[in-house]
């Protein structure tokens, strides 16, 4: 049996703790321990980008890290971006802009999207697609989302990311 | 960036669409953008048991002995399975509309006929364990010679790829091929002042959806089954199911709708039913989904396809005789093939009207990862061919390629070479409307043509 | 087995576990975790160390030590490090810079491994376990190695002397169809006095494209002093074939692509 270990960090501002088996990915932790679907696994290599989260605010593969290394450390994902209730612009302009077909890379994509915002409020063309480069959309073909990113940069840009 | 050209074909229809043009909200994306829409994978069971599939690592190989013993004992393992444990191991998807005959193993028991196929399922309490056991089953194999393309498969003296067909190809009720005749293409290739024969080729296309292909299945209570699956084929997989389990269908609940990308991948019948033999025989909920290698290797993609085309064409630019053998390369197994190569025959000569048509379309076993349905098969490979030969054909006769493409249009009223006369076509308005739009100058002439009244 | 992770605060420490057997070194995951995801069973043991030096980047005198566990991200965003952005920013998209580091990308077989065809063209030296290897004799002996890269350390060319390509068939990202990165250097004349040019995915590894810069050497970089070196390039190559591209296409594009690098 796989020796369980407990891992400690916070989830979209929430504390969290939980034992997950030693060298699990914090993907299977963050979806089979803290019920937290949003990030998919698609490909589970590091070349869809579909489980992306942002931890200490730097986004990463979350199948490609490990949980453990995520202790005391502050992840956030795509399930955290509305506000009690309230969506982040980024969710309403991929609403509003047919940015999202069968939905499997739009978490993802969210964050990739997310991390460049909070980087950069006010982005080129050209830095919405090297942001989003690591994130595989099989059904738009990127133009909506590449839109939906810079209207929601001029939706937000009065707005402190 | 849409306009309804509403001008067009004003007095054939009142003027009551209010749906069309307008942008409507889709009822799934928020749930896609808040990360709250529910695919199948979204969900985990206590004492799940997760499948990992031994392959064929060859292309075409006969079965001589398959071992278990070692992966049975491997700590973590929960079952093993073989054919010996599928009651009814030999299935064709389209049995469902009689289209048979029954030609795929679920698990090989004698052979294997292209390279991944599915040979023992493990079952274990991890996909680590799983993947450990896999790594102990011992499959002494005796390799065939195999055959990778159409030609080869076709060719006299090749090696038989699949018995239950008994030749390399599909035979219909209309023998080795589906066939249109229409008109005399002797004759018109006879009064043509052209000839242009041509052969195309595609590759195979694997769709790459962003979610793999899997399923999940619960044991309830009831001994039923509930089975959450991204297949795009409900009701085909959950029939196909209960004939490979010989189990009635009311044993078997399916969950479905949301998929992942499937792009007519997920159509074909290839997780759910080992899935569910496997929680029947252990009792325990089952987690059976493709890695990405698996998706891109073994799941079925486009097929492949050959197609010969030969055109008799007058001088001033009209379309004699079309004459055109197509090829579908269906891998080891029918799934959806022949249906997709009928569906050529169909299709062909394209949305021109032309007085002699000879078509002929095959549908061809290969040792190669079984192919299936993908946007439009059958008729997306075979349109490429027919307008790059378009194409071509302006160029043969120094005529503007879009104004070929006029003269040969259907228009309402055209009996097309399956003896349907032509109604509602909007082909010249289409063509109209889009070389105004590429800024592509034609003649005013096809300007002033329309898709029905005189030629 | 099943899998773990375990944490050493120092290298020593890891190194030790890491001999102990069935382990494999993790720095980024980009590349170990990726391996045990997708079912290699050769190991059971992550093994990584925090060592904060690790993560660590000094520029001093014109001389650049990269800690192992730098990402490529710091590298892409460090002020003193901007000759070399390129290379960093050639790798993965932003999660996977976020990740990957300087130390993993030295294993990234091809047709990863972009940022190590710039450290080849950098004359970059490795060290481990107290010991300094030559990048060439590292990448040569690297399926053997067992030990753990604690950083790299080269001479940061001047500002216009370094000069990188990535050519992906996926705009702006995508994996290499071939990687060229050259160091050259120019002397008093105007011609050019030295040259280092690597090349990535012209085999299975990193490697220097020896013929085409001796055939620099002298020369302007101009449409005709260039014309040797362009016919040399590929000289000892045998291009990787995979999903991306064949060996064939490989060897094809590359004096194309190392041309316009040259004449950028």
């Amino acid at each position: 049996m796989a020796k369980k270990v407990p891992v400690q960090f916070t989830l979209n501002g929430e504390e969290r703790a939980e034992f997950v088996e030693s060298g699990a990915t914090l993907l299977k932790a963050l979806r089979e321990r803290h019920g937290d679907t949003s990030p998919k696994g698609g490909c589970h290599q590091g070349t869809c980008g579909a489980c992306s989260v942002m931890v200490d605010g730097d986004l990463v593969l979350s199948c490609l890290t490990l949980a453990e290394t995520c202790e005391g450390r502050d992840v956030s994902t795509a399930a955290g971006l509305s506000q009690d209730g309230v969506m982040h612009p980024l969710q309403r302009a991929f609403l509003d802009g047919f940015a999202a077909q069968c939905g499997f890379c739009t978490p993802g994509m969210l964050m990739a999207a997310k991390a460049l915002l909070d980087e950069n409020p006010n982005p080129s063309r050209e830095d919405v697609v090297e942001a989003i480069s690591g994130n595989i959309c099989r059904c738009t073909g990127y133009e909506p989302i590449i839109q939906a990113v810079l209207s929601a940069a001029r939706a937000n840009s009065h707005v402190a990311a | 960036m849409i306009r309804l050209a509403k001008d067009y074909f004003a007095d054939q229809r009142q003027d009551d669409l209010k749906q069309l043009g307008q942008g409507l909200q889709r009822s799934d994306v928020p749930g896609h953008v808040t990360g709250k829409t529910a695919y199948f994978a979204d969900r985990s069971y206590p004492g799940m048991l997760h499948l990992k599939m031994v392959r064929s690592p060859h292309h075409h190989a006969r079965i001589r002995s398959i071992d278990t013993s070692e992966a049975e004992k491997h700590p973590g393992v929960a079952k093993v399975l073989t054919h010996k444990d599928v009651p009814h191991n030999v299935y064709t998807i389209l049995i469902l509309i009689q289209i048979g005959p029954e030609d795929e193993q679920v698990l090989a028991a004698d052979k294997v006929r292209w390279k991944g196929e599915a040979v023992v399922a493990v079952l274990a309490d991890s996909e680590r364990a799983a993947n450990e056991a896999a790594a102990k089953v011992r499959i002494d194999y005796e390799v065939l010679p195999a055959v990778f393309d159409i030609d080869e498969a076709l060719a006299p003296g090749a090696p038989l790829v699949n018995e239950y067909h008994g030749n390399n190809y599909y035979t219909y009720d209309s023998g080795s091929h589906r066939k249109v005749r229409f008109g005399d293409v002797e004759k018109g290739f006879a009064e043509a002042d052209h000839i242009l024969e041509q052969t195309y080729w595609s590759s195979p296309i694997e769709h790459a959806p962003t979610e793999t292909t899997g399923c999940i299945v619960v044991p309830e209570g009831n001994d039923r089954f509930t089975c959450y699956t991204n297949t795009q084929a409900m009701f085909f997989t959950l029939d196909n199911t209960s004939i490979i389990l010989q189990m009635p269908g009311h044993k078997l609940h399916f969950v479905g709708g949301t998929v992942g990308g499937g792009f007519g991948g997920k159509v074909d019948v290839t997780v759910e039913p080992i899935a569910i033999l496997a929680s029947k025989m252990t009792g325990k909920p089952v987690s059976f989904v493709y890695s990405r290698e698996e998706e891109m290797q073994v799941s079925s993609a486009r097929a492949a396809e050959k197609i010969v085309i030969k055109d008799g064409i007058s001088k001033d630019g009209r379309i004699l005789a079309r004459k055109v053998t197509g090829y579908t390369d269906a891998g080891a197994y029918s799934r959806h093939s022949p249906y997709g190569a009928q569906k050529g025959a169909a299709h062909y000569p394209g949305p021109y009207t032309v007085p002699n048509v000879w078509i002929d379309t095959y549908c061809v076993y290969t040792n190669r990862t079984p192919s299936s349905a993908m946007r439009g098969f059958g008729v997306t490979i075979a349109d490429f061919a027919l307008e790059v030969q378009m194409d071509k054909l302006a160029r043969l006769i120094g005529m503007d390629p879009l104004e070929f493409r006029f003269l040969n249009a259907y228009r309402d009223g055209d009996m097309k070479a399956h003896r349907q006369p032509t109604e509602g076509a909007a082909l010249i308005e289409c063509m109209q409307e889009a070389s105004r739009a590429a800024n592509w100058p034609v003649a005013e002439k096809y300007l002033q043509m329309s898709s029905y009244g005189e030629k | 087995m099943p899998l773990s992770l375990q944490s050493f605060p120092t290298v020593g420490e890891a190194q030790s576990a890491l001999s102990a057997g069935a382990a494999r070194y993790m720095g980024g995951g980009t590349l170990v975790v990726r391996a045990a995801n997708e079912g290699d069973l050769s190991f059971e043991t992550f093994v990584r160390a925090t060592d904060r030096s690790l993560r660590e980047i000094s520029v001093a005198d014109g001389t650049a030590t990269l800690g192992a566990s730098v990402t490529m991200a710091e590298i892409a965003r460090h002020p003193e490090l901007s000759t070399i952005a390129s290379a960093a920013r050639a790798v993965g998209g932003p999660a996977v810079r976020n990740m990957a580091t300087v130390g993993g990308n030295l294993f990234a077989p091809a047709p990863y491994g972009d940022f190590s065809v710039a450290l080849l063209a950098l004359d970059a030296t490795v060290h481990t376990g107290g010991r300094e290897l030559l990048i060439e004799e590292f990448l040569a002996g690297r399926d053997a190695f067992d030990g753990i890269v604690t950083s790299v350390r080269f001479q940061l060319p001047a500002a216009d002397a370094f000069r990188f390509a990535k050519v992906s068939r996926v705009k702006p990202k995508g994996i290499s169809v071939l990687s060229i990165a050259a160091v050259i250097e120019e002397a008093a004349d105007g011609t050019v006095g030295a040259a280092r040019i690597a090349l990535g995915c012209m085999g299975d590894r990193p490697m220097r494209a020896t013929a085409a810069e001796k055939a620099l050497v002298g020369k302007t970089l101009t449409e005709d002093g260039i014309a040797d070196a362009v016919a040399a390039i590929g000289e000892g190559t045998a291009p990787l074939t995979d999903a991306v591209a064949s060996a064939w296409y490989r060897g094809e594009v590359l004096p194309v692509h190392f041309r316009r690098l040259m004449l950028a």
